[in-house]
């Protein structure tokens, strides 16, 4: 029945309903990911981050609330310039996350 | 500094016991009058108490308020005016049938306490338009605040109690309470705002179980620029689906709410909601003066229950309240009504 | 040396460290403890941070050390009268006790967490605070109300601090490292839980809390979301719903909890204010200069020792305690 209008999705990340899945698969494999304390220095000196929307400080924590699909298509703008590795003050292995990622999503 | 309590029985408010002066709600008069008309007849005839209200009062303004057509220095200026009307009467209490009002009367009075000149404009505006003067009300309460006072006297007078009469247990009731009752001013509200007692009180004094579902503080998804406007009513709708969600696990009997747009909301989204994604949502939607009539044994259509668009019989057999199904859909003059249509019937072609 | 009397009021680890030092410096130290033993909150605790190390061992080490000095329990002092050259301590019950100078050891009270009331504490059974979990991990097993192992839990930082609703502006300071100990702790006792902390800022601060904070991502998978809970609500299954914005992500983040734990902060104690001692903005009594007179009150012959002038860990606690004494000896003379 239409009324003129659509039931508005929930903008809220619905932890319970998640498939963890992927995101366990992605820690296993990297597990240095975990590392993250979203301070968004690998973002700051981005190549990529200047000219696109491309965060991997965000991405890390999209993966980690099974934000697969948005993840996907952000990674997709990383150059591989290893930049991020050389400023991350936790010693994630962020290329490694990259290619995880890559290879995972 | 103390913000809040340790207690939600710690929050709990001056109510006067009688002489009040009575101001309606837009919404209740024209969507389910029989509510205001109970809330008079139950403690004018019932409890003999002292309720006046005078014809000439308009609108607080609220809905204009909220979705800004009216201006704050109007809304004070009428505001006032209601004031004056109740000081005519000689009245000092007053007892709003409206939660957006009671919100409306207690933010004003909050804004008057802390900036007196916005009292003064209000009282110089009220004189030159209209030649009124006005005194402050010493209590202000909602109308539910009145009901929950006086909830263990109606206890006392009813011919039943919220109870399954097949089981013999407590009917388990889900209450909504309307965000301008206690989350604009936490202590003007019984309960406050995280564990709001007004409705559960009601409940558990007439013998019904109260259930706290988890989106019980959420929104109904009133909110007047929600639904006014067409295209927002999206945002509307999924909020009444958000908590209908939340409470169907607990089977609940009925919903009781204290504001007139959760009463109409709660129950009219139920049938969008069903329309629009082939949901079953059938739970009755009372407000507390139903609840009170039901419990003191007032017929089901003269409280207006025919109003609402959940059919109500399934709660009314559960209660052993006897009803005349022909009636349902009678007018007082015994001319016929209409009635709501079901889902099923309710095509693009008779929108 | 002189042999004076010297009121100790509280037996925690500030009374306890600060008898026997007192006693090191040649004074006759007195202890008034307000419940019927001695240890305060340290005793009620399992392990500590950073390293893990049983509570007990401290209060075992601090109890010898105070090994036959005079203490009297279940007495509450409620006010303290200074004159020229002593201090009268008064009970609850009127009765007195009277010093050459006096240490106010009295400690903190743990932030009641039902003020906090969108969480639901004292409501809902599987909501319960830090204090709670300590218990829990005391006796040897974590559990929901109903007995069953929790497969989920939340730890909320900040419940009673850095939350003007509460009249609590200020950071408790030992929170953030105990809600990863905690944390830790969880995992640790019970396989394949998930642990994730809801924090506002990460303050770990002092030696050894980075490490432990990294630790316990890293080696045990705590995870940390940015992000304070507004609301609590108790599911039909008696699990709790929570409502948090990932503030990192952008997104607001609904999910349901089998246990939630409120780290709950310090607030002042009554006798903060029944002292007649000046106060900070905390609420805690207000030592002479935040930089050379943290152990001296504005008062002669009035010291402070603790958590008594605000959130000490309890290395500052234990420190705190054996300059007190220090200070009276170089105050009133060899």
């Amino acid at each position: 029945m239409d009324f003129g209008f659509t039931i508005n999705a929930p903008r809220a990340i619905y932890l319970d309903k998640i498939d963890p899945t992927l995101r366990d698969r992605i820690i296993a494999r990297e597990r240095t990911t975990l590392l993250c304390i979203g301070c968004g220095s690998c973002t700051a000196t981005c190549t990529a981050g200047q000219f696109t929307p491309f965060s991997l400080r965000k991405v890390q924590h999209l993966i980690r609330r099974g934000e697969y699909a948005a993840a996907k298509e952000a990674v997709q703008n990383c150059m591989m310039c290893g930049k991020c590795r050389m400023t991350c003050p936790r010693g994630v292995n962020t290329r490694a996350v990259v290619h995880t990622l890559l290879q995972e999503l | 500094m103390k913000y809040r309590y340790a207690n939600w029985q710690e929050y709990s408010k001056e109510i006067a016991d009688d002489h009040y002066y009575y101001a309606r709600s837009c919404i209740r008069q024209n969507f389910f009058p029989g509510s205001e008309k109970a809330f008079l007849d139950i403690l004018r005839n019932d409890l003999g108490m002292d309720i006046v209200e005078d014809p000439r009062h308009t609108t607080c303004t609220g809905i204009g308020y909220h979705s800004d057509v009216v201006p704050l220095d109007t809304t004070m200026a009428i505001v006032a005016r209601q004031f004056s009307l109740m000081t005519e009467c000689g009245y000092e209490n007053y007892v709003a049938s409206c939660i957006t009002s009671f919100g409306i009367y207690s933010e004003v009075l909050d804004m008057w306490h802390h900036f007196p000149e916005l009292e003064e404009k209000a009282r110089e505006n009220l004189f030159k338009a209209t030649g009124r003067e006005f005194r402050k009300p010493k209590i202000l309460v909602h109308t539910s605040d009145l009901m929950f006072h006086v909830r263990n006297k109606i206890a006392e007078k009813s011919v039943r109690r919220l109870v399954n009469v097949t089981t013999g247990e407590p009917l388990k009731v889900v209450d909504h309470i309307g965000c301008h009752y206690a989350k604009v001013f936490p202590k003007k509200g019984i309960g406050g705002a995280e564990f709001p007692y007004v409705l559960a009180g009601m409940v558990e004094a007439w013998g019904g179980q109260s259930v706290d579902y988890p989106e019980r503080r959420h929104c109904c998804g009133f909110g007047f620029r929600n639904y006014l406007v067409q295209a927002n009513r999206g945002y509307s709708v999924a909020n009444s689906q958000k908590k209908l969600e939340s409470m169907a696990p607990y089977n609940p009997d009925f919903i009781v709410a204290n504001c007139p747009g959760c009463a109409m909301f709660l129950d009219r989204w139920q049938f969008t909601l069903n329309a629009m994604t082939g949901s079953h949502y059938a739970i009755p939607v009372l407000t507390y003066e139903e609840m009170a009539g039901l419990v003191l044994g007032i017929d089901p259509w003269d409280l207006g229950l025919q109003m609402h668009q959940v059919p109500v019989e399934p709660l009314l057999d559960k209660l052993g309240v006897e009803y005349d199904p022909s009636a349902k859909y009678l007018g007082k003059n015994g001319k016929f009504i209409g009635r709501p249509l079901t889902p099923a019937d309710y095509t693009s072609a008779r929108l | 040396m002189t042999q004076e009397k010297i009121l100790v009021i509280g037996g925690g680890i500030a009374g306890l460290q600060a008898a026997a030092a007192l006693r090191d410096e040649g004074f006759e130290p007195l202890i008034i403890e307000k419940e019927s033993s001695t240890g305060g909150h340290v005793s009620r605790w399992d392990r500590l941070f950073p390293t893990q190390k049983q509570a007990r061992e401290v209060i075992e080490e601090l109890t010898a050390a105070t090994a036959g000095i005079e203490s009297v329990t279940d007495r509450e002092i409620v006010s303290l009268t200074p004159e020229a050259d002593r201090v009268t301590a008064t009970t609850t019950t009127g009765e007195r006790f009277t010093g050459r100078a006096a240490v106010v050891a009295t400690g903190f009270d743990l932030f009641d967490a039902r003020l906090k009331e969108e969480y639901g504490y004292g409501l809902y059974e599987n909501v319960i605070t830090s204090a709670e979990l300590e218990a829990m991990f005391r006796a040897g097993r974590v559990t929901m109300k109903n007995g069953d192992t929790p497969k989920r839990v939340a730890i909320l930082h900040c419940v009673g601090s850095r939350d003007e609703k509460v009249g609590q502006n200020h950071c408790s300071k030992v929170c953030c490292i105990t809600g990863i100990k905690q944390a830790i702790e969880l995992t640790e006792a019970i396989p394949g839980v998930q642990v994730m902390n809801f924090y506002m800022d990460l303050r770990a601060f002092g030696n050894g809390y980075e490490e432990l904070y990294r630790r316990s991502q890293i080696e045990n998978g705590v995870t940390y979301i940015r992000g304070r809970i507004s609301e609590a609500g108790e599911t039909h299954e008696k699990r709790i719903q929570l409502k948090v914005e990932d503030t990192l992500v952008g997104r607001p983040l609904r999910l349901t909890v089998d246990l939630l734990v409120l780290l709950v902060g310090m607030r002042a104690p009554q006798c903060c204010g029944s002292f007649g001692l000046p106060t900070q903005a905390n609420g805690f009594f207000a030592p002479r200069d935040p930089y050379t007179g943290n152990v001296q009150s504005t008062v002669p012959g009035i010291y402070l020792a603790g958590t008594a002038t605000g959130p000490k860990t309890i290395g500052e606690t234990v420190n705190e305690a054996v300059a007190v004494a220090r200070r009276i000896r170089m105050d009133l003379g060899k």
